[in-house]
């Protein structure tokens, strides 16, 4: 029974290392072949328009809806204590800091996690990927590269936006629903921000860009058979992503924090 | 012999997945501009052999030489070298599904050299007209197309870049007896015109009739006969008997049997 259970537990952590040991290695041989030419522009365009272009009605509304039921919330809080000028302050710091890279990141990684994986996998299926090997081309490159360095350049672009659209959520709130002063709303959204509460909500997005988009070829590129594998490919790249992201927030902010 | 030496000279190589060997012994070689077909039940390791040639798949042992030159454990930029003197038609065509027909078949040529827009969609209708198929389909995409015209871009993209080598998995599989027949006369044409060395894995046996020089058989990872052509019918093993005219009955089934059987 205890033997059993060591087994288990030895078992699982020997699935663990080599799933980290073969992400580790397709992370390093992505990264370098990002690097490196040939460059595949066009591929890498359409994965911008895809990420950054089609990727704003989502994270728009997310965040739209984000900011606006912030300033409700705070206001809730603060009116219990008399601090209700704090609303517009709490609202800007949240979005730009927070709520803006995560939301923005989750949504992402369910629409465009899932279709990179989706894609990869079902290339992976057809033989594509073999193929395009047999052209001399490396799948590294053709496909992979574009898809990392789109999602690493547009999240933060995306969550510049996001940040912008969740602020105006609050202010529409604060000024419309619970009578602020418009001016002295907006004063107070920039009196306390700092250049550096943007700046680390625009990383957080740059590395939740990367991983979602690393995630999404992985497990695409290593999809088990049929349209099963392939199904299996987009939970495991929407579940690992989502998960990633947040683990990632807490380190980054972590680290910025000190 | 040294008139016409061996193009691709495979010998005892073996590739093991996990516990099941999949090749254990398989050797062959093929004569320069001739035309080789693979034959054996599925799962006998043909698509194996095919990949471990590409450098797909890297065999545990043994040795692949292509103009008598080792390809196993070669470096990459070797491997793109052969890989450019290759074509490749694979069993449910491959075509990448986001191009058009005229990206996909002009896919190597605007890899390796620059080619204008204009004078690849020229290319790719030439070639295409050259299959019998209307010059217009090259604007369309993969999934428009049937799976007769499938294939024939596939055999459009495998030859576009004039290899001298050409590998065909499964070419008439899933076909109709026509266009399985038209598919053979245009493999069998592209492979005269170009004066390529032909490698076809099928169990189409109609279509190996057709288009093969020689003939191999692997049976559980060995080449169990190989020979011309014409004497796959009096091979004098049952194995190749049975598959060559498709007994439902014989030692190929007997075994599959027992193996249920038994659960080896």
């Amino acid at each position: 029974m205890i033997l059993g259970l060591i087994r288990n537990i030895g078992q699982a952590s020997l699935y663990f290392m080599a799933a980290v040991g073969k992400i580790s290695l397709f992370t390093f041989a992505a990264v370098r072949w990002s690097v490196a030419p040939p460059f595949y522009v066009r591929q890498l365009g359409r994965q911008i328009l895809d990420i950054g272009f089609f990727s704003l009605p989502v994270v728009g509304l997310t965040t739209l809806f984000s900011g606006m039921v912030l300033a409700l919330q705070s206001y809730t809080g603060f009116a219990r204590f008399s601090a209700e000028d704090t609303v517009a302050t709490v609202v800007v710091l949240s979005v730009t800091r927070e709520l803006g890279p995560v939301l923005a990141g989750l949504m992402v990684a369910g629409r465009i996690g899932a279709s990179m994986a989706a894609e990869i996998g079902t290339m992976r299926v057809t033989d594509q990927i073999d193929a395009l090997d047999t052209l001399s081309t490396r799948p590294m490159q053709y496909l992979v590269a574009p898809r990392l360095i789109a999602g690493t350049l547009c999240l933060p672009l995306l969550v510049l936006i996001g940040d912008i659209i969740g602020v105006l959520g609050g202010y529409l709130v604060g000024v419309y629903q619970l009578n602020f002063n418009p001016s002295l709303y907006l004063s107070r959204t920039l009196q306390y921000l700092e250049f550096s509460d943007v700046t680390l909500g625009l990383v957080k997005a740059a590395v939740f860009g990367f991983l979602i988009a690393l995630m999404g070829c992985y497990h695409g590129y290593h999809s088990g058979r049929g349209a099963e594998g392939v199904g299996v490919a987009t939970t495991n790249a929407v579940v690992s992503s989502s998960i990633l992201i947040l683990i990632a927030n807490y380190l980054v902010t972590a680290l910025f924090f000190g | 012999m040294l008139k016409n030496p061996s193009k691709i000279e495979i010998s005892h190589l073996a590739k093991t997945f996990g516990s099941k060997v999949v090749l254990s012994d398989i050797s062959l070689s093929v004569p320069a501009g001739q035309s080789l077909c693979i034959i054996g039940t599925s799962g006998c390791g043909k698509s194996v052999t095919l990949k471990c040639l590409l450098g797909l798949l890297a065999p545990d042992s043994g040795s692949i030489k292509i103009d008598g030159k080792e390809t196993v454990s070669q470096s990459r930029t070797h491997r793109e070298e052969m890989l450019r003197r290759f074509g490749m038609t694979f069993q449910f065509g491959a075509l990448f599904d986001s191009l058009p027909i005229w990206q996909n078949i002009t896919f190597r040529l605007r890899q390796n050299t620059y080619l204008s827009n204009q004078k690849a969609r020229e290319a790719a209708a030439e070639i295409v007209v050259q299959l019998g198929l209307e010059a217009r389909v090259i604007d369309q995409y993969p999934a428009e197309l049937s799976g007769g015209m499938q294939k024939r871009v596939a055999l459009a993209r495998a030859i576009a870049d004039k290899p001298e080598i050409l590998l065909f998995d499964e070419p008439t599989s899933g076909l109709d007896p026509i266009t399985g027949g038209v598919i053979d006369n245009l493999i069998l044409d592209s492979v005269r015109r170009l004066g390529a060395t032909a490698l076809t894995i099928s169990h189409d046996m109609a279509s190996v009739r057709r288009i093969a020089d020689q003939v191999a058989m692997i049976h559980k990872g060995c080449v169990i006969w190989s020979g011309p052509s014409t004497q796959m019918f009096d091979s004098g093993i049952a194995e190749v008997d049975q598959f060559v005219h498709g007994h439902a009955q014989g030692p190929l089934t007997d075994e599959a049997i027992l193996a249920a059987k038994t659960g080896v």
